[in-house]
This record gives C-alpha cells, structure tokens and sequence, in this order.
C-alpha cells in the first residue's frame, strides 16, 4: 500500500478496520437527510452547498454559451454574403465583443470551474468542498453580473473594443462611451468568481479527499481542476491589474497606455496575454481531465500513462505562463524574444500529444463501447490534433506573420477551443448526467448531437483556414465582392447553422429526460469507476469510503454496498451539523472533522451588493455605488462571523473508533490554506504592478524622475516591518495566555497598531512621492508608482477593517486562547499586507530611477 | 449599406481572390513564407493521418496492433518521440527563416513611411535625409526587384500593416516605429488591408501596392514630383479666383476647365481644406488624406472604390453610407452637378 510512510503519524493499520461490520443505529440517513436538507423557493437564495449551487453554476453558464453562440449566428448570416447589411456595423463590433468574451469568461472558465464544483465532491469521496459560502458567493456574482453585462447588447452599451480591449482604441480618448466601462467592470467580477471557485478548488482537491486517496491515486479529473485552480490564482491577477489600470486611465487620466505621455499601448497586451494565453489552458485542462475520465470508462479499462497524463497537465500549466507573447509576434518584437516565445509556444504542444496518445492507448488497450460520450471523446481528439496543429504552425514567427489576425486564426482558436472544451464538455454532459438527473440523457439523440455538431464544426471552420490565406482579416463586419471570399464564407455560415441544429437537439434531449436530483439520480450508466458514483444524496455518500485504488468501484464491487450500509468513514452526523473530513494533502490521512456551514442568505446578499457596487460604478452613480459596497462589505462580515463558532464538542468519532480533532487552528487547518491561496492571489497582482512599473521604465526612461530621498523610503520600510511584526506579536499573544481564560484586548489592539502602521506607511509613501514632483496624470512613471501605492492602500484599508473586526469578537469574548481561526487569518492577512507592502516600496523606490 | 457593385471590376480582380495571396508570393520576403506554409500544411496532414489511422486501429484494428497501441511505449513513441522529433526540425527552421527575413537593413533602402490612421494609409516616401519628398494616400508603389523599408506609425490606435503577396504583417502602434521589409520581384498589383482591428470601419481600411518595372517607377515617380509637389506646377493652381460660387449657375459639363475651376472653388469653400491637403492650394489639412495626387490613384475610400468620377462623386456627396463611421461628413448640401464639378477638379490633381 503507497504511503506506508504516514505523513502525519496516522496509523495505517487503522484503515484494517474497514469495513466495519457493526450494525449502524436506525434513523442516521434521517439524520443526514434533514441536515444537508436545501431549502426551497426563495430559500434556494440561501442554499450552500455544492451539490446544487454547482449545478445552477453550470447551467448559467451553458446559457450564456447558448447566447454567445445566438451572437455567433447573427455574425454568420451577416458574413454569409459580401456587403450585407444584416448586422450594422457598430453592431457587429459590438455582437463579436460580446462572443468573445461570454465565451472565454462566461462560459468557458465558469463552466468548467462549475463542473469541478459539481463533480469533485462526490469525486473525491467528500461530503463538501471546504468554502460552500465563497463558492454560493461565486455563483450568485456570475449569475448578476453575466445578465447584467449581456443584457447591455440590447441597449447598445455593449463594448465593442474586442474582447482584447487593446488601448489605445478602448481609451477615453477613442471610446469615450461607457461600452468599454462595462467590460472593465463586468469582468471584474466575474473575475472575483472564478478567484473565489479556485480558492474551493485547490483547497477542496488537497484537503477534501477521501481516507486513503493519495494523489497517486486522486482520478485525473482532480489533478486537472488542481493544475486549473494554481493556473487561475496566477493568470487571473493579470487581468485584474489590467482592467483596473485601464479603468484608472479613462476615470482619471493616468496614462499606463498613452505613449505621449510615458505610456505604452504594449504594457496592456503583455498584461492581457499573460493571462490570455494561460487561460486557453485553463479551460482546456479540466476538459483534458474529463477526457481522461471518459475514455477509461469507454474502454472499460485503467487510462494508460495516468503518471504521464498528470505530468502533461502540470506541463502544460507551466509552459503555457512562458508563451504569452506569440499574439504580439506581429508587434515588432526583437527577434531573440520571438525566438524563445516561438520555441515555447512548441514546446506546450508536447503535453497535448502526451495525453492524445494517452487517449488513443486506453481506448486501444480496452474495448471500446460506442456511446454518445464515445463518439464526443474521438470526435473531440481528432478537432483537438487538428487545432494543435495549426497552433504548431502559428508558433512558427514567419507563418504567423502571415497568418496572424485573419481567419487562419479564428479557425485555428475554434479547432482549439472546440475541440478541446466544447466537445469533451459535451461529452461530460452525456457521461455525467446520471449522477445528477432522475433519468440520463437520450444516447440515440446524444449521437445525432453530436454528428450535427461535429460536421458544423467542421463545416464552419474547415474552409475558414483558406479564407485567411484568402486575405480576409478577423473582426471585419463585411468584405468586398470580387475577391472570391464569398462562397468560403457562404460554407461557413451553413455549417454554423448545422451546429445550431445540434445544441437545439441537445437542448430537445435535455427539455425530455433531464430531471435534476441529487438523491435519486439514474446512477452509473456507463460502468464507471470512480466514487461519483456511488449511491449518494446532498451529503454525497452516506458514509466515506477508504480510497485503496483508482478506479475503487472497479475493485470493490461491495464498495458502493459498504458505503451506503455505512460501513465506511462519518457513518452519519458526528456533531449533529453538516461536515466533512480533513484529510492531509499527499497521503489523504484523516486529520480533523470539518464543520461545515450550512444555509445562510449573506453570500446572496452579499454577491447582489457587489454587484451592484460595479454596476453603479459603470454608469457612474458613486453614491450609490459607496452605499452598495458598505452593505456588501457588513454581509461579508456577517458571514464571517459564523465561520469560527465557539464549539463545545472537541473530538469526534468517523467511524470504527477513531477519533479526530473538531475545527482545529493553525497551518493545518483548511482555513490557513485558503488564506495561502488568496496571497498568492494578492502577490500576483503586486508582481503585475511592479511589472507594468519596471517595464514602462524600460520603454521610456527618459520621463523618470528620482525618488525621494533614501532615508524617507527607509522609513516606510520600517513601518512595514513594524506592521508584520505587530501583526505576528499579536497571535503569539494569544497562544501566551493561559487556555479558558479570554483573550483580553491586547490582541486585537496590536493588530490594529499593526495595520496603522502600514496606513501610516502608505500614506507616507504617497506624500512622499507628490513631494518629490511626481503626478499620475504627467507620466507613466507617475501612474504606475501611484497605482502601486494605491493597490497597497486599497489592502490596508481592508486590513483596518478586519482588525476592527476582531476587536468587535473580542469584545464578545469569542476570542479565546490558545489560538483562534479569526485571529490567525486577520494577523496573517495583516502581516502580509506589510511584507507587501516592503516589496513594493523597496523596488519603486531603491531600484530603477532611485 | 450601398457600396456600388462596381467594386466588383476586373481591376479588383487583380489585386485579391484566387490563388490565395498567401500562397502567391511576388517577392522574396513572402516567398520562402509560402514555401513554410506548404511544408507545414504537409506536416498537418501527415500527422492529422496518423492519429485518425492510432483512432481507427483503437476502434476497430487487429488485436495484435491495438495490443501495441495499448501501452505506455505507444505514449512515448507517439506523444512523445515523434512530435518532439517534428517539433525540433520545425523550430530550427522557423528561427533560420525568422533571421534570413528580419536581415539587417543597410540604410541605403529606399524608405517609404506609412502612418495608420482611422480608417486609412498615409505613405509618404523619403529621400536619403529622411525628408519627405512625396506624400500619397492607401496607395505605396514600389520598383521591382529593390528592398524598400517601410517604416510603420499610427497616429492614433493600433493598426496592422499587410500586404499578403509581399511580407508577412507588422502592427503600426503609437509611440513606437516598426520597419517592415518588402520587395516585389514581379510587377503587378497586390492588395492589402489594415490587419489589427482598429474599430468602426475596420473591416473598409485597405491599400493598394503597385509594383513598376525600372522604367515605368522613373515615370511614375517623376509625374508625381512635376504634379504635386514640385512649384512648377503651381502657378496654373493659383490663379485668380473664380467668381463662381455656390448660387451662380455652372458651366455646361463639356466645359470641363471652366468645370474644374468650379470645383476648385467648391472644394475651398464647402471646407474640404481644413481636412485635405492639395500642394499648390491653400487646402493645407492633415487630418485626412493628402489629395495632391488624388487623380492618379486606384481606388477611393482606402482600397474599396475604384477611382473614377462617378465614385468620386458619390463619395464626396455620401461617404457615410459607404464607409459608415469614417471621419469624413456627407456633403448631401452639394447638388449633383457642384460634386461633379469638384470630381472632375480632382480627377486632375495627379
């Protein structure tokens, strides 16, 4: 048995005990049934749980895909002939905006991100995700926000910039419209979703699983959301940066973009495609991840190369940070940058062919049922190849400068995308719709889907490479006749309306037979097996199976058996609440029972609130935006609230006798990990200002005045320091107090002082840069350090916030030694907030211009 | 909208539609482009061929080949040996060929600076100080068989310069020069467009080259220089005013210099030279393009009208419903006679 070696000195010889064959009480499925009961009605807007939120999750999104691809089609008929007038033209720029974007953060991203949520808990043999109220939260942000950024079409507010948004064509200047405020903002939030599902995710993946799952044995599905959740923590920050100093540039003038003023339009389309290019990765791998999945249960075998496919997909997340720059081949880079991005933007097609042949060897090692995902899955492979292959072609400098931006490459990202998402997904709906509906989908209509689907595919976008070579650019609303493009784009709109008629047929499929549960659902249809399929209600399986192998319900056949008479781990409630299993993130041992929150109408509230904060900041209604925000921050603050109950009970029982901790503190707990995953978060941004700093220093060094002196920077860097080791001295405080007695004011108090002190700091490094002469509206130098500064101020003032936060539990005396959740997470955050803070300072500051 | 069907004319023909201009190159920077291209489309399907052919032994093949499909071998023989091995001789080839094409450039070149704008071409050509010694609108001629640098600026949003049958493209981004490297071996002429969406008419922003055998450049460059430009030509401009303004009834159509005098006058008034430059006139705006040489070239509206009175004057009159978005108003106040007396004006400055 891997991992004999125990991580966390679990004794293996416990897992002997399973499973048990004592007979249960009567009455614990009752019990877990009225526990993880949903509400219903308007109750469902206080519904937590992953299980159902995950599901609604999904399907908002595959509605936004139904609605990308109705732009799609307006587009299509508009191109079906030379000069039409279908579509004007503003129109047109604004409907292939909108498709771009709902696609890639609408739909791609957030449907993925939601079948990781649907899935991995069932998947991973766990009764929930760790956060179910940041991933309600998630949800109810993407639901407004994506209507609200849709429904701008039907007003002609939708930008119309590209989904690229390159400045200085999206600048104030040249957009003066709140259009291109509505991408900027609406995404921002979407963004704030995907962030929040990454978080559940990665934590969820490494903490969540089973007893017994190590991550040898971890089905590829949630090794991908793993590699997918790391990509986002560190793709998604770009864009963050971004749109934010876009924003920051048309409210206030401050000219990132304007090279008239020490700006450079190119800082945008280096921050945009460091995360652009990643994310074609990060929709691409959980899909890769549900391939693997499928073509085992096709072939009713193991996948071939489980240990290479894992090596692929983390592969493929690391090159893909190193090729961002082949969209800018044409931008007039230097020639030893288009060199090493054109070796990389290669080498990440080497994990793509890993796993094809991963694909190809299971299905040959196996026997291969046809089926509608069958048919999906190869359909899938050979769109996909064909995809990676152009890409190949596009990565070659000189191809590119010929293909780039025509429809060479709008054919190349669609074989991609398709491909490589839209087909597999698809699949997954055929492969995955007994776990969650009364009765599974159609397969004879499943194969009609998907013959329709696959010859549109091809239909549309097969002729669309030779339109390219043909000279047609992308993003143009109509062509000229004469010029033999009519006919190739004829093909292509009629074989955009053939995939019409397959998603319409889908949907027919769906409209009959689905039927959304989570208790009775149709089950294993396909023979699978991995432990989503067990028996399982909302609580997912009645009690948690102790993971032995990969594929546990191929080699156990009693498993699903045992699981349901409760013969395996957290037989029923321990605590009489909803929980779940902490177990170690290598070797999955047990090590604490996980309280986890149960239906609360804060995230919902919270999620319309924000929303209505960006909302109102687009159509620059500030009052209300700040009254929006102050009622969002007290719902999010209320909601906190509950996560660090104080709690009586200290252990519990999982079943045959062992015992675990209840709701522990410290670098074990799940809490600490989140946070951890959120820095990386925060990090990342303050990387990406400093990047956009040093590289505007490197384009126009000729603008950049000194810093101020040097005793004043070693100044702030003392306030910094002061504000981590404040912010450190206040959770020792805690842990020197003797347990029972509560904690007094002293912690909270430092931790107040620690975030004056980088407040202090902040201030002390904006004044201290207007002294000097700098102005964010003069230059590019004067942008970048403010909005870096800013950045940092934005992050005390949310530290100020949560120390007041502590200060108010601890005068409820629900501060107690010898550690506390909330004092652990505020004093980190804060501590944080000062190593950030010194970063930041110590390289604007000591390094170029300094 | 109401482009005339006219842009359909053979003289279309010649600049786009089959063989694709990618794959028909007139010169040596699109040349081994094509070559690549082929070698690549080859590639494509070579590969393409032996996953399907991996699919169907998968599917349906003896047992003995799919057993030796079946395994991790067949992942590191297929997903890992073999595109490593096309991967490499690619790459290597890519990164001679990126060198050969982006050589150094000598400085001797003839240079020719295109300046994108919303939503058209500025091309002025240089002399050897870097002055500018001609300016053209969404038109570059070239001689055949010499290199000319382009040296590509935008003067307010990104745009992307290309011309398929003679270089790949380059952006043209504000604040930055880019220089692109073109020749055309054979003369002819070649299409191009604005590749980098750039907003609004986007879709309506192209060029024409013309490339000119030795002799016929000579003569091409030299009218240019007597007709524009050069002070010679100006004293038959600046002559005195006509008394002809707008109320007054115009001259009989056959009349075509008392026309032309007309439309001069017209042009001035009705403020065509706040935005358009005619050398030799007071219209002295930069805004749009420059006209001094409006008579000689190919098309209107950037690369989508052919150039003749009848476009012209349905350009003038109504250029929104053409090209709707472009920066030039609709002069519907002009009566069809005063725009064919500004047509016919401009038909003469070549």
């Amino acid at each position: 048995m891997a991992g004999r070696e125990s991580e966390t000195c679990f004794d293996h010889d416990l897992y002997k005990l399973f499973p048990v064959h004592a007979p249960r009480p009567e009455g614990e499925v009752e019990e877990l049934d009225r526990i993880w009961k949903a509400p219903t009605g308007w109750g469902l807007l206080k519904g937590i749980n992953n299980n159902y939120i995950g599901f609604f999750h999904l399907s908002t999104a595959f509605l936004f895909f139904l609605l990308a691809g109705i732009l799609a089609l307006g587009m299509r008929v508009q191109l079906a002939a030379p000069l039409q007038d279908f579509l004007p033209q503003e129109t047109y720029n604004q409907f292939f905006t909108m498709h771009g974007t709902m696609m890639m953060f609408l739909f791609a991203v957030p449907a993925v991100e939601a079948a990781g949520m649907l899935l991995l808990p069932q998947m991973l043999g766990a009764r929930e995700l760790p956060f179910p109220r940041m991933a309600a939260y998630g949800f109810w942000m993407f639901l407004i926000g994506g209507l609200s950024f849709f429904t701008s079409i039907f007003f002609s507010l939708a930008p119309s910039g590209g989904w690229f948004m390159y400045p200085p064509l999206t600048s104030i200047a040249f957009s003066p419209e709140i259009n291109t405020d509505f991408y900027l903002l609406g995404i921002g939030f979407i963004e704030i979703s995907a962030i929040a599902g990454a978080v559940e995710i990665i934590v969820g993946v490494l903490r969540s699983r089973a007893p017994g799952m190590t991550l040898d044995r971890m089905p590829i599905f949630a090794w991908a959301m793993l590699v997918f959740g790391v990509m986002i923590i560190l793709a998604f920050p770009a864009i963050i940066a971004a749109t934010s100093l876009l924003e920051l540039e048309r409210a206030f003038n401050w000219p990132f973009f304007d090279p008239t003023r020490g700006g450079d339009p190119l800082l945008w389309q280096h921050l945009f495609w460091f995360f652009g290019h990643p994310e074609v990765y990060i929709i691409f791998i959980p899909a890769a991840g549900m391939m693997s999945m499928m073509v085992a249960t096709i072939a009713r075998v193991p996948l071939v190369g489980y240990r290479l496919n894992v090596v692929a997909l983390v592969a493929t997340g690391f090159i893909s940070f190193g090729v961002w720059a082949h969209h800018m081949f044409a931008t007039g880079m230097p020639r030893v940058s288009t060199g090493y991005f054109s070796a990389a933007s290669m080498a990440v097609s080497l994990p793509a062919g890993i796993q094809v042949f991963c694909w190809i060897a299971t299905l040959a090692s196996g026997k291969i049922r046809w089926s509608a995902p069958a048919l999906f899955v190869t359909g899938s492979i050979v769109t996909f190849t064909i995809g990676g292959l152009t890409g190949v072609m596009l990565g070659m400098v000189p191809f590119d400068w010929q293909a780039h931006d025509t429809h060479f490459v709008v054919a190349h990202l669609h074989y991609v995308l398709i491909g490589g998402m839209v087909m597999p997904l698809f699949g997954a709906f055929y492969y995955w719709a007994g776990m969650t509906s009364k009765n599974a989908l159609s397969d004879r209509l499943g194969r009609w889907v998907f013959a329709l689907f696959f010859s549109g595919v091809h239909i549309t976008f097969l002729p669309m490479h030779l339109t390219g070579f043909l000279g047609m650019p992308r993003r143009v609303y109509t062509y000229l006749p004469g010029r033999d493009l009519d006919l190739v784009n004829l093909i292509s709109t009629i074989g955009a309306f053939v995939i019409a008629a397959g998603v319409a047929l889908f949907l027919f499929d769906l409209a009959r037979n689905f039927r959304f549960t989570a208790a009775e659902s149709a089950g294993n249809v396909y023979d699978a097996g991995t432990l989503e399929w067990l028996p399982a209600g909302l609580y997912s399986s009645r009690s948690l199976p102790l993971v032995k192998s990969r594929n546990p319900l191929w080699d156990d056949p009693d498993l699903a058996e045992d699981t349901q008479e409760g013969r395996y781990f957290l037989p029923n409630s321990a605590t009489g609440l909803r929980e779940t299993i902490i177990t170690s993130p290598v070797n999955a041992e047990p090590q604490y029972l996980q309280i986890i929150p149960g239906p609360s109408p804060f995230p919902a509230a919270a999620a319309f609130l924000t929303a209505a904060f960006f909302l109102s900041l687009t159509v620059q209604a500030y009052g209300f935006a700040v009254f929006c925000g102050v009622i969002a921050v007290g719902c999010m603050l209320r909601w906190m609230w509950d996560s660090d109950p104080p709690v009586e009970q200290k252990t519990a029982d999982i079943g045959g006798g062992i015992m675990v901790p209840i709701a522990i503190t410290g670098p074990k707990s799940h809490g600490w990990w989140g946070l951890n995953v959120l820095m990386v978060v925060m990090g990342m941004i303050g990387v990406m200002m400093l990047f956009s700093y040093l590289y505007l220093f490197g384009i126009h060094p000729d603008v950049w005045i000194a810093a101020p002196p040097l005793e004043q920077t070693l100044g702030i860097l003392a306030l910094f320091g002061a504000t981590t080791a404040l912010a450190w001295l206040s959770r020792r405080m805690l842990a020197w107090r003797k347990p029972g007695i509560p904690a007094g004011q002293l912690p909270w108090i430092t931790a107040a002082l620690a975030a004056t002190c980088s407040a202090l700091a902040v201030y002390w490094d904006w004044s201290g840069w207007s002294g000097a002469g700098l102005d964010p509206v003069a230059s590019g130098q004067g942008a970048t350090v403010f909005a870096a500064v800013g950045y940092q101020g934005c992050l005390t003032a949310i530290s100020a916030l949560l120390a007041g936060y502590l200060g108010f539990r601890s005068g409820r005396g629900l501060i107690s030694p010898p550690a506390s959740v909330t004092l652990d997470t505020v004093a980190r955050f804060i501590g944080y907030v000062g190593v950030q803070g010194a970063v930041l300072a110590f390289v604007i500051r000591l390094l170029p211009g300094g | 909208m109401s482009l005339p069907t006219c842009t359909a004319s053979t003289m279309f023909d010649a600049l786009w539609g089959w063989p694709p201009p990618v794959l028909d190159p007139a010169g040596p920077y699109a040349d081994s482009v094509t070559v690549l291209a082929w070698a690549l489309f080859g590639m494509g399907v070579i590969v393409t061929s032996v996953v399907v052919a991996a699919l169907w032994v998968a599917a349906k093949g003896p047992e003995k080949w799919r057993r030796r499909l079946g395994g991790e071998r067949a992942v590191w023989i297929g997903g890992i040996a073999f595109p490593g091995l096309v991967l490499t001789v690619l790459l290597v080839w890519g990164l001679l060929l990126t060198a050969s094409l982006t050589e150094e450039i000598s400085g001797d070149e003839m240079r020719v600076r295109v300046t994108g704008h919303m939503w058209w071409f500025d091309v002025e050509y240089l002399d050897a100080d870097g002055d500018v010694l001609l300016r053209d609108a969404n038109e570059l001629h070239l001689p055949v068989g010499e290199k000319v640098v382009l040296e590509l600026l935008s003067d307010d949003v990104i745009h992307s310069f290309w011309v398929p049958h003679l270089s790949g493209k380059k952006d043209m981004v504000p604040g930055r020069l880019n220089e692109l490297l073109v020749q055309a071996d054979r003369p002819g002429r070649f299409g191009g467009v604005c590749a980098e969406y750039c907003g609004g008419p986007h879709a309506l922003m192209g060029l024409v080259a013309v490339a000119h055998e030795a002799a016929e450049w000579e003569v091409w460059l030299q009218a240019r220089l007597e007709g524009g430009d050069s002070p010679a030509a100006l004293p038959a401009r600046t002559g005195p005013m006509p008394a002809v303004v707008r109320e007054t009834e115009l001259p009989a159509r056959t009349d075509q210099a008392a026309a032309a005098t007309a439309g001069r006058a017209l042009f001035m008034d009705s403020g065509c030279g706040a935005c358009h430059r005619v050398a030799g006139t007071e219209a002295n705006g930069l805004a749009g393009p420059d006209l001094t040489h409006v008579g000689a070239r190919l098309t209107l509206g950037a690369g989508i009208l052919p150039n003749h009175r009848g476009t012209m004057m349905g350009w003038i009159g109504d250029s929104q419903s053409i090209k709707p978005g472009n920066r030039m108003p609709t002069y519907d106040r002009l009566s069809a006679d005063e725009l064919e007396a500004i047509a016919i004006w401009l038909e003469q400055q070549r």
